[in-house]
């Protein structure tokens, strides 16, 4: 009765006791249990480490995709592969490929749940202002651009429709652009010239995605630009055509293609709908395009796909983190088997001093819990440092996640106790006669 | 029985079975009748005990003694709520220990025993004081409460200076009456002693021994095991064994006392 009673009012103290206990027993052999919590220290360090880095990389891959934006779905034309390159020599028609006005407004008629068709033309040329010269891409839009593609109006205004409607010679430029071309002015009361037109700047913007890679209308690599012009569509359409004619990279002749749009960005209202839509503007583009000569990209996808291959690398670097706590377990099973070897009389002197079996496994249990948890905070501490001097000294980007740590953390007990069960139950069912008369 | 018996065993049998042979003696037979060599050459079983009755009483000094194999150690197992005998009852207390489990066993050794061994056997992490509480721990004792108690038993055996000293900074002697604080802190029914000064030198063992004599001149029964007839000589009552059985029983009218 009295021990009942006692056991009840008394169990945090007496847990303290015991774990005080244990420490004291591994203060006793300080190297013994400093080399012992060294293999769980490495084992809880790898794994968040590990963790980290594939965090850190796959953070990376996620953020260019979702500036992409995941409820949007991206069409791009391309150039079909064979006709292109014909004989070589002189070309005497014009390339028609690639997407058109037609396929815009049929997506935003036919496909259900669209919110916005942002077409774009694409060109390369070079603006000029005073004696300076960039070469720039001439992007002709509409005025929802900055909405869907994420580009902020830092001064002045974006495009609207009226100028669009009349086709008015006006642009927006980004910030980059605007400090090459306009060292000294400001450029909200100047024109740039492109091709012999001029146009009235009217608006600074800024581009969230400026490094992102937009594919040319001939060249598949594309350059990281942020040098932007923008104007209205229907002014690209008028004041350029939609005749490119190029010099070809042999030097004889010209080459000519028909573009009408490099690019349409559809957004949806969620992204519920894009996977449908997705097959809905393929079929729908089927129809009307006999070659394969536009390509869809899927953000959404893309995002899903990283997140696939970001499971995968977690799952290959926790594994090889996971091997390494299991061998620091091993370790410390063997140190809590030779311990109990060791100190066997004193189990003995313990059971008869009036300790039943489950003390003697709580007294074990305990040490080993306690060296691994120790060496799992020891560990966690090296763990969180280790991404910080990475990052520091390899511009690799890391990111620790509270999981993480407490998946260590948690590991590490669980590797304590598991370990430790074996141990404990052996040194708890020594017979106390033959314990008392080991020497 | 009398509420005065402390220790009262009828009949005990300890028997070891060797290699899980089926025993060609049965336990049910008068096993003390059976002559001593028929039983050694019985491969099948070894017969510590046959039979052992005892019966001590409160505030008694007894010594058990006996040459190697006469099962004198088995009976300080079986006594101390080590082991239980295979057959026959073992009163401790007024408490049938040969039908308990193990962890009624290792309460009633905590509660009911204080033991003290020939080679100390202090816990070497722990301070003076701290051994002496390592009984009162396995009670559920709240140790905060139990250490008034403990220096005084410290105090009691000569080391109110010593409390926090680590038992490698300690004499063998000093050792002995840490292990006598330690046998002393449940404030036990009765303290057994196996060999208490095999590992002294003999003055020291003298004052260990005059420290039990004071203990059981305080009122504490003492059962001591013992290969000396020195040490015997200070007992009441000397059970000599032989053969797993009781040889003879001797009453000292004028035990040696502490000079």
């Amino acid at each position: 009765m009295n021990r009942l009673t006692s056991l009840s009012s008394g169990t945090a103290n007496r847990l303290f006791s015991v774990v005080r206990l244990g420490i004291k027993s591994l203060l006793l052999h300080k190297l013994r249990s400093g080399l012992t919590m060294l293999g769980i220290i490495f084992g809880v360090c790898s794994v968040i480490v590990m963790l980290a880095i594939g965090e850190g990389a796959s953070f990376e891959a996620q953020e260019s995709i979702k500036k992409l934006g995941s409820e949007n779905i991206i069409i791009r034309s391309l150039k079909p592969p064979e006709e292109s390159q014909d004989s070589g020599g002189n070309r005497s028609f014009e390339l028609v490929y690639g997407l058109t006005y037609d396929d815009g407004a049929r997506i935003q008629t036919t496909v259900p749940g669209v919110r916005y068709v942002l077409p774009m033309r694409i060109l390369r040329e070079n603006v000029r202002f005073d004696q300076f010269q960039v070469p720039c891409q001439i992007i002709g839009t509409t005025p929802i651009y900055p909405f869907i593609a994420g580009a902020d109006v830092v001064r002045g205004r974006f495009l609207c429709t009226i100028d669009d409607r009349h086709q008015q010679n006006i642009c927006a430029i980004t910030v980059g652009l605007a400090r090459r071309l306009f060292p000294y002015q400001d450029p909200l009361t100047k024109a740039v010239k492109v091709n012999g037109v001029y146009y009235r700047v009217v608006g600074l913007i800024r581009e969230k995605n400026s490094a992102d890679q937009r594919s040319q209308a001939g060249d598949m690599e594309g350059e990281p630009l942020d040098n932007n012009v923008y104007i209205p569509l229907n002014t690209s359409r008028s004041r350029m055509g939609e005749l490119i004619t190029k010099r070809l990279s042999s030097g004889y002749g010209m080459e000519a293609e028909r573009v009408e749009l490099h690019q349409i960005t559809v957004q949806m209202q969620d992204t519920e709908f894009v996977e449908v839509a997705e097959s809905q503007i393929k079929a729908l583009l089927d129809r009307f395009h006999d070659k394969n000569d536009y390509e869809v990209i899927v953000p959404l996808q893309l995002l899903r796909q990283a997140e696939r291959t970001k499971r995968i690398f977690n799952i290959v670097l926790g594994s090889i983190a996971a091997i390494s706590l299991l061998v620091g377990g091993i370790g410390i099973m063997n140190i809590m088997l030779a311990t109990v070897t060791e100190r066997t009389r004193e189990i003995g002197v313990r059971r008869a001093l009036g300790a039943r079996k489950r003390d003697i496994t709580t007294q074990f249990l305990v040490e080993t819990i306690v060296l691994s948890i120790g060496g799992g905070i020891i560990g966690i501490l090296v763990g969180i440092t280790v991404p910080f001097l990475i990052t520091h000294l390899t511009e690799m980007q890391t990111i620790i996640t509270f999981w993480s740590v407490l998946l260590a953390f948690g590991i590490s007990g669980a590797v304590g106790i598991a370990f430790g069960i074996y141990p404990a139950s052996t040194a708890a069912e020594l017979d106390p006669i033959e314990a008392l008369r080991h020497e | 029985m009398s509420r005065n018996d402390i220790i009262r065993t009828k009949g005990m049998v300890k028997r070891y079975l060797l290699g899980g042979q089926e025993p060609k003696i049965k336990i049910g037979e008068d096993i003390r009748a059976i002559p001593q060599e028929l039983l050694i050459k019985d491969e099948t079983q070894v017969l510590a005990l046959r039979g052992v009755d005892i019966l001590i009483r409160n505030g008694e000094y007894v010594a058990i003694m006996g040459p190697s194999g006469s099962g004198k150690s088995t009976m300080l197992s079986i006594l101390g709520c080590l082991d239980r005998p295979t057959s026959g009852e073992y009163f401790l207390g007024g408490e049938n220990v040969a039908t308990m489990t193990d962890d009624e066993l290792s309460e009633i050794r905590g509660r009911r025993i204080g033991f003290i061994f020939q080679s100390y056997n202090l816990i070497s992490q722990l301070t003076v004081i701290e051994n002496i509480q390592v009984p009162l721990f396995y009670q559920g004792k709240d140790l905060s409460e139990t250490w008034d108690r403990c220096v005084e038993l410290a105090d009691l055996v000569g080391l109110a200076d010593r409390q926090e000293h680590r038992p490698n900074q300690l004499s063998g002697g000093q050792q002995q009456r840490v292990a006598i604080a330690r046998s002393l802190a449940n404030d036990p029914l009765m303290i057994l002693a196996d060999e208490p000064t095999g590992n002294l030198d003999s003055s020291t063992g003298q004052e260990i021994l005059d420290l039990i004599d004071r203990l059981n001149a305080d009122g504490k029964t003492i059962l001591l095991v013992t290969h000396d007839n020195a040490v015997a000589k200070r007992a009441h009552r000397v059970i000599h064994m032989k053969d797993g059985l009781i040889d003879r029983e001797v009453n000292n009218r004028q035990p040696t006392t502490a000079s």
